[in-house]
């Protein structure tokens, strides 16, 4: 504790040399809190389904103890969609805060720039073509949701991109796609036109352990992309010119967000399908926790993560044995959730 | 809080657009009335079947009961007049949504309008088996009624009452309950969902002339209200408490408002299903035009969005002759392009 009285407790901690850490104390408890709620909502959904596990088992299994048949089901079969809840849900939390301090709009959100309905478009035109298998889509909305980005900021791109600019003129290549996804799905049969919705729902019913180990890598190179940049995002929240007073590269540094953001989308994307809501709800969600001035990263991923393996977990049991694609709980909790953030009675920070 | 709003209503730096000065402004709006009243003319004599203007003349004061007379006065004048009401009740709606939230990523999707409409319809369709036109009509209308209502006393609850981005996150969050809660049903029963794949694309085709009738007053009213709250929409974008410095009643203004954008979007989206684009571009391309000024925008809009809204459709009659593409499709296509222009066009706009 020391120097300026910034309104709330901050904690310092100095390393040796130049390495020094500053968080603030609220921010820090509230990150801890929702780390543990999602993984204590982690376990409960590895020990809950047709075969039930006890808590204190789950966790003997993970620790590799128990018996074969408990270990196969946790390990084996559970354990890959609650690693990859935790790490989409995450990267979705992610890239929303990157967008929204970037866009400085808390509606911004990666479908802003068009990727996620390109993505769509991609999976419409493979489903169609080429075949419906898990990796084929995953390619389709890859390509499609980065050949959508990359228009997007070649369209918008004029003596540097300005973050206004991006946005109008995501919404009017996001809009010439949503009408050629909506032909699509007019034309094709029905069957078709039904699975490209659950796709597009956004789901991990048919997850495997071969599909986490990329996404983790992933994830985890881009979330030390983020840290490797530093407290530069929230001073480019704060306006082009105060950043560039401060000594920020505005450009280039817009340009390497917008990457690791579509990236982490891409990821997300390519693993789950479009899970809509948690990039736009988590870091509003964790700023009216945190009471922060503006969205905050770490409680943006963590929110993400308990928001997205929350929703699984009751996407699988809620009408069991239907399975609801999670991007169908998503948007029924988080808005339900954030209905309540909204409507309980403030006390000092009022959105 | 960091991430600023943007504010459409002072978005132009510099206060004149393409159009300076009022005789400017008047001149190009007269053409714009010309322009409109011509596609009104294409939009009755073109189609699958090419109707001389003489012969259209002749339907009216001379009605022989040909069938081209019959074509005219029972398909292609209601089908027009639908389009002008839609095209100017979802443009204007756009327009004061923009401005009253200040955000220029409004659109009737924000307050979760389209999303109360479609969980309307859908509970129409999948759950009480309706089917017939007229019952979707009252369901988007009540749904759109039911879901501003909701989104407002969420948006007022607490301290502060309901201010721009309090409204915004409320529509977000109820938006997205109740589109998790039209995609759950849709899901399971392959039935609705196949009814709605076609009415989520919006069209102006296949609408008895009765539905523009009975649309007809509410357009009207709404429009009025709109245009009695120009005026204070102009302080109110300077932000609440200035607009309050000035004498305009803040809340007045944000209930005329709101109160217009519900009866518009109601009318419109009973009337031709969800077609999103016009309103959430028509005013940012007016803009752009005439400048900050809402009297002006209103005007303008209330021109332009018909004229979309009409050629998008001519347009899909034309285009794949003898079938038709929906005018919800088309429009992206046509205004799109005119949109990435207009926002490309300055060196360094303003925003």
């Amino acid at each position: 504790m020391n120097g300026v009285d910034f309104g709330h407790r901050v904690v310092v901690a100095r390393g040796p040399g130049p390495l020094s850490v500053r968080f603030g104390a609220r921010t820090a408890l509230v990150c801890a809190g929702l780390g543990l709620t999602a993984l204590a909502v982690a376990v409960l959904g590895l020990g809950t389904g047709e075969f039930e596990v006890p808590p204190g088992e789950v966790i003997g299994a993970l620790a590799g103890q128990g018996s074969g048949a408990t270990r196969l089901v946790v390990v084996e079969w559970r354990l890959p969609r609650v690693l990859l809840a935790l790490l989409v849900g995450a990267a979705l939390g992610l890239s929303g805060a990157v967008f929204q301090s970037l866009l400085r709009n808390p509606l911004g959100s990666p479908d802003v720039i068009g990727f996620n309905t390109g993505a769509y478009t991609g999976v419409l035109v493979t489903m169609l073509l080429v075949g419906r298998d898990y990796h084929q889509t995953a390619a389709g909305a890859l390509a499609g949701g980065l050949l959508a980005a990359a228009v997007v900021y070649l369209l918008a791109y004029r003596h540097g991109v300005h973050g206004f600019r991006l946005i109008v003129v995501g919404i009017a290549i996001s809009a010439i796609l949503a009408s050629v996804n909506q032909w699509f799905v007019i034309k094709v049969q029905l069957q078709l036109a039904v699975a490209a919705a659950i796709w597009g729902q956004g789901s991990l019913n048919t997850v495997t352990w071969e599909q986490v180990p990329p996404v983790a890598v992933a994830v985890a190179l881009l979330t030390a992309g983020l840290l490797a940049l530093g407290p530069r995002l929230s001073l480019l929240a704060m306006g082009e010119e105060s950043a560039a007073a401060l000594g920020v590269r505005t450009e280039r540094t817009r340009l390497l967000y917008l990457v690791i953001g579509v990236a982490l989308t891409a990821v997300a994307t390519a693993a789950a399908g479009p899970i809509s809501f948690v990039a736009l709800a988590a870091p509003q969600l964790a700023r009216l926790l945190t009471r922060t001035a503006g969205v905050a990263l770490a409680p943006s991923a963590v929110m993400g993560a308990l928001l997205l393996t929350t929703s699984d977990w009751l996407g699988q049991r809620l009408f069991a044995p239907t399975q609801l694609p999670v991007g169908v709980v998503t948007v029924s909790l988080g808005g339900l959730y954030f209905a309540w953030l909204l409507a309980r009675p403030m006390r000092k920070a009022a959105p | 809080m960091v991430v600023a709003e943007g504010r459409p209503g002072v978005s132009a730096q510099r206060p004149a657009g393409l159009a300076a000065g009022d005789a400017g402004r008047s001149g190009v709006l007269l053409l714009l009335v010309a322009a409109l009243a011509a596609t009104c003319v294409l939009s009755v004599a073109a189609g699958t079947r090419t109707i001389a203007l003489g012969t259209v003349w002749d339907a009216f004061a001379h009605f022989a009961g040909t069938e081209e007379h019959v074509i005219v006065r029972e398909l292609r004048v209601p089908r027009t007049l639908l389009g002008l009401l839609a095209g100017a009740a979802l443009g204007v709606s756009g327009a004061v949504l923009q401005a009253v939230t200040r955000n220029p990523l409004a659109d009737t999707q924000i307050l979760g309008m389209n999303a109360g409409a479609a969980l309307f319809v859908v509970f129409a369709i999948g759950v009480l088996g309706l089917t017939g036109i007229w019952s979707y009509v009252w369901f988007a209308f009540a749904g759109v009624a039911f879901a501003t209502v909701l989104v407002y006393a969420l948006g007022s609850i607490g301290r502060g009452g309901a201010t721009p981005l309090r409204l915004t996150l409320a529509g977000v969050a109820l938006g997205a309950v109740m589109s998790g809660a039209s995609a759950g049903i849709r899901l399971v029963k392959p039935r609705a969902f196949d009814y709605l794949r076609f009415w989520d694309v919006g069209t102006l085709a296949g609408r008895p002339a009765q539905i523009a009738v009975a649309v007809a007053p509410f357009v009207v009213l709404g429009l009025g209200l709109a245009l009695a709250a120009a005026r204070s929409l102009n302080a109110v974008a300077l932000g609440d408490d200035l607009a309050r410095t000035l004498g305009a009643g803040v809340v007045r203004t944000r209930v005329l408002s709101v109160l217009s954008v519900t009866l518009l979007t109601g009318a419109a989206t009973a009337a031709v299903g969800p077609i999103g684009f016009v309103g959430l571009m028509v005013p940012h391309a007016v803009r752009r035009i005439v400048g900050p000024d809402q009297r002006w925008i209103l005007a303008y809009t209330m021109i332009c969005a018909p004229i979309l809204l009409l050629g998008a459709d001519i347009a899909g009659r034309m285009l794949i002759r003898p079938a038709e593409l929906q005018a919800g499709i088309v429009t992206a296509f046509l205004g799109a392009p005119v949109l990435i222009w207009l926002i490309r066009r300055r060196a360094v706009s303003g925003r």
